[in-house]
């Protein structure tokens, strides 16, 4: 640079990054946590509930145009989304929960970006082969060889797309039969779309915009970040004992030198491209690569494991203090964490509580407004009123439905055939909508309170215990 | 690099840009090059939008407002009628059963019936709503249709009937009845005579000269207990409801030179599926009778 001023760069081209294999302990865990969230994610829309004729026996599903969600042994209506709301305080408390006490093992092992990412990676490999392999590969011109190969790798990228966008869709339809109709290629657009779409954000985020994600894109990784305290677990590398590094043969003394023996096999696994060496980086998913790849290599030199590894950074302070290190209760134990779990157990225990006792039957009732009442040629008045029964049970029921509050009231139903107040019928997992009229004597009052009653009703006209009530109003011309 | 403007942030250990506001230095970290690549993809993709949607003002353009019309040829209006067609549409599979079905079908037919009372409501809110109100309830001189008083029959088949050829109006079958005015034929004495009687029949006894006018003048078409007769749509004057009110000077004015009000016969202006769906929507308010 011959030019004096400071060479400014708005954009840059990204170094691919090409993770080395590697073997250990985290690496199992990863593999673990791997199948299993991908085997739930695949597999549970084939779950079966029976929940009786008149609902779906899918365990999940998201049914958008009949506009309810099941999970297993919960159901819930449109206007109970606040459960959702809920499901995401709690997900996200329990992310706080994780990221205080274990630091970013979300990112390290379970986001969906990390699992996908990895499954692309090895697909990469089994074809491409390993770190140095692949590297040859890209710089290679474009024989058959490389074209055969990097095809293979692409199609398989967008076959697991595929079924991860196939997959999605199972949620919200009853997975065996669109399965059924996917096959014969017999599905609308709305499904084709989401399906195509799916697929093509999984091959763009595994297979190319990768760590970008977390580096640019996840908020995730931002706020996580800021919840770091001293006692948060990080991947550490233990400098006081790795410094001074360089290369070291079979045989040297470890006098007077580090045990880092600058090997970079941790940067080379490393599936976020960095150099934990240089300390703790915001690009870190803490997913213990680097840890397994030390720990091989320190088994090689017949060095103690640990030089990179899971720790706080009070613990760091402490050795070098001379000071014990922080006992695991005193770890998990603090404040934040306390305070966390009370949380997580207040909201979990509240949504449970509601969600155990949710009411299988609900009545609304709205007053008519124009007119608020009529005059009938006797001189007596009359309210008119809608009634919504929402009958959650997964069977057909009766009900009754019966007013207090109010003297010589008489009840009628307006509707269809012959329905009568002392058995409004309402079909399974439904909402009845009701006319109904009530006609008393002139009030003494503009407006009287009054309560509905509505009662389950057996077929033989018994009442059944289940029963709920309504306050409302009558409207009358003053007596 | 060794440039001698060049100047290292101390924390980071990365070079500034030399840029500095209030001695905030700004760092020299390229942003990631696709970051460009999908703004500019974003830019690119927008130009669509100005190719195929109306975009941008002219002076005399061809589009909605003038400007651009847009290669997709979309207008608001255009949205609008493929919406209504998509709501015609869904009607249609109701329309051909409900057009086919009698009263009483409909009535036992769950369905239909809901069909016929949303039609009606919104045929109602747009026809009807001008005289007897968006609630139906009606005002003086303009029937309310929620009660149970009808001047010419409540079941659906009589409603249908009246909203068909309408009240003295101009169509060859409209429903006709007029009261005559007795303003120059009976004394104003006598025109409160017959008020008093007729406030009598829902009110105190009465025993005057009324009774007797009422019966020569009155009583042929709104019978001798001033129930009225719904053969000459007469009022029933024996009831709690009234048309123009119930205070003496009401009745007087209105047995001195009866008002008579009009409504429009809708066949012809209604096409029938509507008219009868109208007839079930009023005949659902609450007044109807069998
Ligand atoms: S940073 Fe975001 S995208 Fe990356 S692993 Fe963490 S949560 Fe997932
Ligand atoms: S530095 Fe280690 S723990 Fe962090 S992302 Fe890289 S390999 Fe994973």
């Amino acid at each position: 640079m011959s030019d004096n001023a400071a060479p400014i760069k708005l954009f840059e081209k990204k170094e691919r990054i090409f993770p080395k294999r590697v073997w250990g302990k985290y690496r199992k865990v990863k593999w673990v946590v791997m199948i299993t969230t991908l085997a739930i994610y695949y597999l549970a829309p084939f779950l079966r509930w029976d929940r009786g004729p008149h609902a779906p026996d899918q365990a999940i599903l998201i049914d958008m145009p009949a506009r309810r969600g099941y999970f297993f042994f919960i159901e819930i209506w449109p206007q109970e989304v606040y459960y959702l709301t809920g499901i995401l305080i709690l997900a996200a408390v329990a992310l706080f929960f994780a990221t205080s006490l274990f630091g970013r093992v979300w990112c390290g092992y379970a986001c969906p970006q990390t699992v996908w990412t990895d499954l692309f990676v090895w697909v990469e490999r089994i074809v491409q082969g390993d770190r140095a392999a692949r590297m040859r590969l890209k710089k290679a011109p474009w024989t058959f060889d490389k074209l055969w190969k990097m095809a293979t790798t692409h199609a398989l990228w967008l076959l697991i797309g595929l079924f991860t966008g196939g997959a999605w869709v199972f949620y919200f339809n009853d997975a065996p039969t669109l399965l059924e109709h996917i096959v014969h290629f017999d599905i609308p657009w709305s499904i084709g779309g989401w399906i195509l779409a799916l697929t093509f954000s999984t091959y763009l985020m595994a297979g190319f915009a990768r760590e970008q994600v977390c580096m640019y894109m996840c908020p995730y990784s931002r706020f996580q970040s800021a919840m770091f305290d001293k006692d948060t677990l990080i991947i550490t590398y233990d400098e006081d004992r790795g410094e001074k590094r360089g290369k070291h043969k079979k045989g040297e003394s470890w006098e007077g030198r580090g045990h880092c023996v600058d090997c970079t096999a941790c940067v080379q696994v490393c599936p976020m491209g960095i150099d934990i060496r240089d300390g703790l980086q915001m690009e870190c998913i803490a997913c213990g690569l680097c840890v397994d790849a030390c720990n091989n290599i320190m088994d090689k030199v017949e060095l103690p494991r640990g030089l990179i590894r899971y720790d706080t950074t009070h613990n760091q302070e402490q050795r070098r203090q001379g000071a014990e290190e922080v006992t695991a209760s005193a770890h998990f134990l603090r404040a934040r964490t306390v305070w966390y779990t009370l949380v997580l157990c207040v909201v979990g225990g509240l949504m449970l509580y509601s969600l155990t006792n949710r009411a299988t039957l609900e009545l609304h009732v709205l007053h008519d407004r124009n007119p608020l009442f009529v005059t009938l040629s006797d001189g007596s008045v009359r309210n008119g009123y809608n009634i919504k029964v929402l009958n959650k049970a997964y069977e057909d029921k009766h009900y009754s439905l019966t007013v207090h509050g109010i003297d010589g009231a008489e009840i009628r139903v307006q509707g269809a055939g012959a329905v009568d107040a002392s058995a409004l019928p309402v079909f399974a997992d439904s909402v009845g909508h009701f006319r109904v009229f009530v006609s008393a004597p002139k009030q003494a009052d503009a407006r009287t309170a009054i309560t509905f009653e509505l009662i389950e009703v057996n077929s033989d006209a018994s009442l059944v215990a289940n029963a709920t009530t309504y306050e409302s109003i009558f409207a009358s011309k003053r007596r | 690099m060794s440039d001698k403007n060049m100047e290292k942030d101390a924390i980071t250990g990365v070079e500034t840009t030399g840029h500095e506001w209030d001695g905030i230095k700004e760092l020299n970290n390229p942003a990631p090059r696709w970051w460009l690549i999908v703004l500019l993809i974003s830019i690119i993709w927008a130009v669509g939008y100005w190719v195929v949607y109306p975009a941008w003002p002219t002076l005399s353009g061809d589009g909605e407002r003038g400007g651009t019309k847009g290669s997709y040829g979309w207008t608001q209006y255009q949205q609008l009628k493929e919406s209504q067609a998509e709501i015609v549409a869904r009607k249609a599979a109701y329309l051909d059963r409900f057009n086919n079905a009698d009263f009483d079908q409909i009535k036992a037919d769950p369905e239909l019936y809901a069909f016929a009372v949303a039609g009606g409501t919104s045929a109602f809110k747009d026809n009807c709503a001008t005289c007897h109100g968006t609630g139906g309830s009606g005002s003086a001189g303009y029937p309310n249709l929620l009660d149970d008083d009808w001047l010419w029959g409540g079941d659906v088949d009589t409603i249908h009937e009246t909203i068909r050829v309408g009240v003295r109006f101009t169509h060859d079958e409209s429903r006709i009845s007029e009261m005559p005015a007795f303003g120059g034929m009976l004394s104003e004495d006598e025109i409160g005579h017959i008020a008093d009687y007729v406030l009598s029949f829902t009110g105190e006894a009465y025993d005057g000269p009324g009774k007797a006018l009422y019966e020569d003048q009155c009583a042929a078409c709104h019978a001798d207990n001033g129930t009225g007769g719904r053969d000459f749509g007469a009022p029933n004057l024996a009831d709690a409801i009234w048309f123009y009110g119930n205070s003496k000077g009401d009745i007087m004015s209105q047995i001195r030179r009866p008002k008579h009000g009009v409504m429009p016969a809708w066949e012809h202006r209604l096409d029938e599926s509507t008219i009868r769906q109208l007839a079930i929507y009023v005949h659902s308010l609450g007044g109807g009778e069998n």
